[in-house]
C-alpha cells in the first residue's frame, strides 16, 4: 500500500546547527523545491511526526531533547541527520561539549553530509528515508505488533 | 437534479443517513484535498496530489497508537460519532434546529478532548476552541430562525425545496454565515485553536496529544463537517439545485482565498468580530423580516 511514503511528516530540531542547513531545509520546501509535493510537510509536534531530521551536531545540552524528542515519535520513525555536523561532528567533534553525530545518541537511517547540505541532497536524502520508513512499517507488520 | 431530489425521497431515513454516512468523507476528503492543491498554487508551488489527505489518513490508521491517558481517544469518537449523526440528520431533511445543536454538541466533545491530556498547548487550544463556538454560535443559530421566518419550517427537506430563494430574503444572514464559516472551517484568520500552519507557534492546538488513529478520526471528522456546512450554504440557493452546487462550491474557494490572504487574528478580534458582524448583518436581517411579515 505504501501509505508513509506518500504522506511522511517532517519534525525539524536544531540540535547545534549554525542555521545553515536549517535555511536549506526550509528552502526545500519553499515553491522552487516543494517537498509538499511528496505529501511532505513540517509537523513541530512530534506525536504526529515519521521523519525527525537533525541538523547540528548534539551537544551535552540538546542530547536530552533530541532523545525525548524520539521517544515521543510513535513508530514506525526515522532519523535523518541533515549537514556534515549532524553526521559527524564535523570540525566540532573535539570540543569539549560535543558529543559528535546524532549517530551517537539516535539510530539514525539516513546521512545527509553537507555543509551547508543543498536542498536536491535533503530531498534526496528525504525519499531514501520514505522508504526506510516502508521497510520498518513492513517489519512491524510482520512482526505482528503493527496495526490489524 | 430532480432526479437526485427522487432517488433522495425514494430512500427511507435511516438509509439516507447511511448514505451520507459514507459518501460525505469521500467528498470532504476530496474537498480537503482541493483545498491543500489550490492553496499551494496560490503560494507558487506545485501542491500536493488531490488525493493527499486520504493518504495521510491511511498512514495515520497504521501509525503506532501513542495515548496520554485512557480517556483521550473517547470524546474524540464521540466528536466524530455526533459530527456525522448531525449531518446524517441534514442530509435526511430531518430539523435543522436538531442538527445545530448536535454539532455543537460535537464541538464539545472536541473541546473536552483537548482537555483530557495535560498539554498547556492542548489546554490553549480548547479554551481558543471554547471561545471560537461562542463566537459562531449566535450566527448558526440565527440562520435557523431566519430560515424559518422564510419557509415557516425548521425541517431542511421543506426548507431546501421551498420555492421562493432564500438568499433574497436573508442576504444579511447569508452574509453573517459566511463570516463564521471561516471560523467552523478553521481557516485563517480565523484557525486559533487548530491550524495547520500555526505548528510553530502553540504546536497545534487541540491536536497537540493527539497521534496515530486518534488524529485521523480529527481528520474524519472535519471531513464531514466540511460536507455539512457547506450544505448549509447549499439550502441558502436551494430554490436552483445546480446554482447552489456552484455556490456551496465558491463559498469554498473563497475560504481558501481568505485563508491565504490572511494572518491570524487574536481572540479578542475575532470574538468581537464575529459578534458584530452576527448583530449588524444578522439580527438587523432578522428584525427587518419580522417588521415585514
Amino acid at each position: 500500500m505504501g501509505w508513509f511514503k506518500r504522506s511522511p511528516w517532517l519534525l525539524h530540531y536544531n540540535a547545534t546547527s549554525c542555521n545553515g542547513c536549517d535555511i536549506e531545509l526550509i528552502a526545500s520546501l519553499t515553491p522552487l523545491y516543494d517537498l509538499e509535493r511528496f505529501g511532505m510537510v513540517m509537523t513541530g509536534n512530534p506525536k504526529h511526526a515519521d521523519i525527525l531530521v537533525v541538523t547540528g551536531s548534539v551537544n551535552c545540552n540538546s542530547r536530552q531533547v533530541v532523545e525525548n524528542l524520539y521517544a515521543q515519535m510513535p513508530n514506525p520513525k526515522v532519523v535523518v541527520a541533515v549537514g556534515i555536523c549532524a553526521t559527524s561532528g564535523c570540525v566540532f567533534r573535539d570540543c569539549y561539549n560535543v558529543l559528535g553525530g546524532v549517530d551517537q545518541v539516535l539510530p539514525v537511517d539516513v546521512y545527509v553530509p553537507g555543509c551547508a547540505a543543498r536542498p536536491e541532497a535533503i530531498i534526496d536524502g528525504m525519499i531514501k528515508a520514505c522508504e526506510i520508513l516502508e521497510a520498518k512499517d513492513a517489519a512491524r507488520a510482520g512482526r505482528g505488533d503493527g496495526p490489524p | 437534479m430532480n432526479e437526485i431530489y427522487a432517488v433522495i425521497k425514494s430512500l427511507s431515513i435511516p438509509q439516507r443517513m447511511l448514505a451520507f454516512a459514507l459518501l460525505a468523507p469521500l467528498a470532504g476528503g476530496v474537498l480537503a484535498g482541493i483545498d491543500r492543491r489550490l492553496s499551494a498554487r496560490l503560494q507558487g508551488r506545485y501542491g500536493p496530489p488531490v488525493l493527499q489527505p486520504f493518504f495521510d489518513v491511511l498512514k495515520l490508521m497504521r501509525k503506532e497508537r501513542i495515548i496520554v491517558n485512557k480517556f483521550q481517544d473517547f470524546p474524540i469518537l464521540l466528536f466524530l460519532i455526533f459530527t456525522v449523526f448531525s449531518g446524517a440528520l441534514f442530509f435526511s431533511g430531518a430539523d435543522l434546529l436538531l442538527t445545530i445543536f448536535s454539532l455543537a454538541l460535537a464541538g464539545t466533545f472536541f473541546v473536552l478532548g483537548g482537555f483530557s491530556v495535560s498539554s498547556p498547548y492542548s489546554h490553549l487550544g480548547a479554551e481558543r476552541e471554547i471561545i471560537l463556538m461562542v463566537a459562531y454560535e449566535p450566527m448558526v443559530i440565527l440562520m435557523a430562525v431566519g430560515m424559518y421566518q422564510v419557509t415557516g419550517s425548521f425541517r431542511v427537506g421543506t426548507i431546501a425545496q421551498h420555492h421562493a430563494p432564500l438568499i433574497l430574503h436573508l442576504p444579511g444572514v447569508f452574509a453573517g454565515f459566511l463570516y463564521i464559516l471561516t471560523i467552523k472551517l478553521r481557516k485563517s484568520p480565523f484557525d486559533l485553536s487548530l491550524s495547520r500552519h500555526a505548528h510553530q507557534e502553540i504546536v497545534s492546538g487541540i491536536a497537540t496529544e493527539f497521534s496515530g488513529p486518534g488524529l485521523a478520526l480529527i481528520e474524519i471528522a472535519h471531513w464531514y463537517e466540511t460536507v455539512l456546512l457547506l450544505g448549509m450554504v447549499y439550502l441558502f440557493f436551494a430554490f436552483n439545485p445546480w446554482l447552489a452546487l456552484v455556490m456551496a462550491l465558491a463559498v469554498y474557494l473563497l475560504a481558501i482565498f481568505i485563508d491565504m490572504n490572511y494572518a491570524r487574528f487574536k481572540w479578542q478580534l475575532t470574538f468581537l468580530s464575529a459578534w458584530l458582524f452576527t448583530a449588524v448583518a444578522g439580527v438587523s436581517n432578522i428584525i427587518v423580516l419580522s417588521l415585514m411579515r
